[in-house]
């Protein structure tokens, strides 16, 4: 057959029995059957306590330790971050005391339990009664109480960001190491200088591989701030422990802190999803759809409006 | 009369025991194009490299337009320079790559622009109408908002040239920047090349494109094994090469 002919020739369109897939329908009905084992548990079970759970979730004390939760999440991860950049920056650099240093401080906070961290921290003032600024060895110019300075707050704080930092600096090497050398030659052959192309070249790229465990590490923290109960930081958590030693309501006031946790972790996942694809900017030729716009590109289908037209605000 | 633009006197660079360059001594004039040709592992991009201070030569002394590469002379010893001199210099040398090493997060005029703003402290304004041109110049007005990855491989090479114009480099470095490319995409690199040769520009470049050497080249070199063999008039050396080496190496390549 020549090829002219071949092109000539529309074959039939195949229409195969499609496979069967057996396994599926019993995967299905196993699921479903566990699913309603759980609903109506869940529904016939008073000690659920559902409405435990709904009198309490918007409570002024738990309102209170949700803020807290939040604030405590944003203030150790921003430290985490500032942290963990210097000294993945410092793990690279070519002067060996600056990357001893910091291999030292990874190895010494990943190494113990944040946990412990944060009972240390708390208890501080009995190793260092007082802090001050002044000479080493010398003279202090001020000075303060440890126990004004370290509240339970900061404790909490320095305990989750220190050992924080230690974990990011980890993440934000990964990123630094997945960048090609050739951008670093590329622009020292321009005449940038290490902070610059580091700033400039190095980290923007390195953002790809540093934002997806960023948000893993953001949700990891939020549920750790749970442990700032140690060090007496009414968080949501605390609030909740406190409401239980009144009503002796454990079962459905630890749900209720649970549907807080799931709740702010969900809004971080969606978060995290717009910033990964800010930081894909020039890594492929054109960007998945964000689920509203998929909405609205369905929603205009449906109406029969062509797609070439709207394909294009994708990017 | 002015100095040569690049001097290179007995270069030697080691990599561990490896010994890369035995010795590279030879001079480009301003407003020269030398290529520079040889086996992969002569060498030649080494040398290349050595001349921005991307590599640290072990011996011997390289100028770039009278001024010790890397280093300063003292009170009759060496001094390493601080990094802060070392990049002012490689402002003026312009280096294009064989891989492009665009920077994959901006879009071409960014790349053209990022670094005179940042390095030489131009304003913005004045450096983005410089870019403009320069992007026009090699043919690419209308890929000025593209990103790396939306342009072909000879597109990503001409930017990756405005890159390093917009500098205002006085001397370009080229390492093999066809190799990586698509044969029918060589040709449109080497006419920027070859624009910029006859706009006076002072020019290395390191490739295998006999052509372009024999068309555009005031000197050929050609290297084995760390040394060069063989340097002259590219038609000479190409039609009458002397050395057994090059001839055997041009051989194979013509």
């Amino acid at each position: 057959m020549t090829i002219n002919e071949r092109e000539g020739h529309h074959p039939e369109e195949i229409r195969a029995v499609p496979l069967r897939h057996p396994g599926r329908w019993v995967a299905t009905a196993v699921v479903l059957v566990l699913v309603a084992m759980l609903v109506h548990d869940m529904v016939t079970n008073p000690r659920f306590g559902w409405g435990i759970v709904g009198q309490y979730f918007l409570s002024s004390p738990i309102l209170h330790g949700v803020g807290v939760t939040l604030e405590l999440t944003v203030a150790a991860m921003a430290l985490g971050i500032a942290l963990g950049v210097a000294l993945a920056i410092m793990r690279l650099s070519p002067n060996p005391i600056l990357s001893g240093a910091s291999w030292l401080y990874i190895w010494f906070f990943r190494g113990t339990p944040v946990f412990v961290q944060i009972l240390f921290w708390y208890a501080i003032s009995a190793l260092q009664p007082t802090v001050g600024l002044g000479v080493p060895f010398g003279p202090e110019f001020v000075h303060a109480l440890s126990n004004n300075l370290v509240t339970s707050f900061i404790a909490a704080l320095l305990g989750l960001g220190l050992n924080e930092g230690a974990y990011y600096a980890e993440i934000v090497r990964a990123g630094i190491l997945s960048v090609d050398h050739g951008q670093v030659e590329a622009a020292q052959s321009l005449g940038m200088r290490r902070a610059q192309l580091m700033r400039k070249i190095v980290l923007p790229q390195a953002m790809r591989v540093i934002v997806p465990p960023t948000g893993n590490e953001t949700i990891s923290m939020l549920k750790n701030t749970s442990l700032a109960v140690a060090a007496v930081v009414g968080e949501l958590l605390y609030q909740t422990q406190n409401i239980i030693a009144r009503t002796y309501e454990t079962v459905p006031l630890y749900i209720m802190a649970s549907l807080w946790y799931l709740a702010l972790t969900t809004v971080l996942t969606i978060g995290q999803y717009y910033v990964e694809r800010h930081y894909a900017r020039g890594t492929s030729y054109a960007l998945a759809l964000t689920p509203f716009q998929r909405v609205r590109r369905n929603l205009s289908t449906l109406r029969r409006i062509p797609f070439a037209t709207t394909s294009a605000e994708g990017r | 009369m002015a100095g040569p633009m690049v001097r290179a006197e007995a270069v030697h660079k080691r990599y561990g025991l490896l010994e890369v360059l035995k010795g590279i001594t030879l001079e480009v004039a301003p407003r020269e194009v030398m290529c520079l040709l040889g086996p992969s592992g002569s060498g030649k991009s080494t040398f290349l490299r050595c001349i921005n201070h991307l590599e640290r030569i072990n011996s011997g002394r390289l100028y770039v337009d009278g001024t010790l590469v890397g280093y300063e002379e003292r009170g009759g010893r060496l001094h390493e320079l601080p990094e802060r001199e070392v990049c002012r210099r490689r402002t003026e040398i312009g280096m294009v790559f064989q891989r492009f090493n665009l920077f994959p997060h901006m879009t071409a005029l960014e790349n053209a622009v990022a670094a005179p703003v940042l390095v030489k402290k131009e304003p913005r304004a004045v450096v983005t109408e410089r870019a403009r041109k320069l992007l026009d110049r090699v043919g690419l007005s209308g890929k000025i908002d593209a990103y790396p990855n939306q342009l072909s491989g000879g597109q990503q090479q001409r930017v990756a040239i405005a890159r390093a114009l917009a500098m205002e480099p006085k001397l370009m470095l080229f390492d093999e920047p066809t190799s990586a490319l698509d044969p029918e995409l060589v040709g449109e690199v080497l006419d920027v090349m070859r624009q910029l040769a006859e706009e006076g520009m002072t020019m290395i470049v390191v490739t295998h494109e006999i052509g372009f050497a024999r068309e555009v080249g005031d000197t050929l070199v050609f290297m084995d094994e760390g040394v060069v063999v063989e340097a002259g008039a590219p038609r000479e050396v190409i039609a009458n090469p002397r050395e057994e080496r090059t001839k055997a190496f041009l051989s194979k390549v013509l």
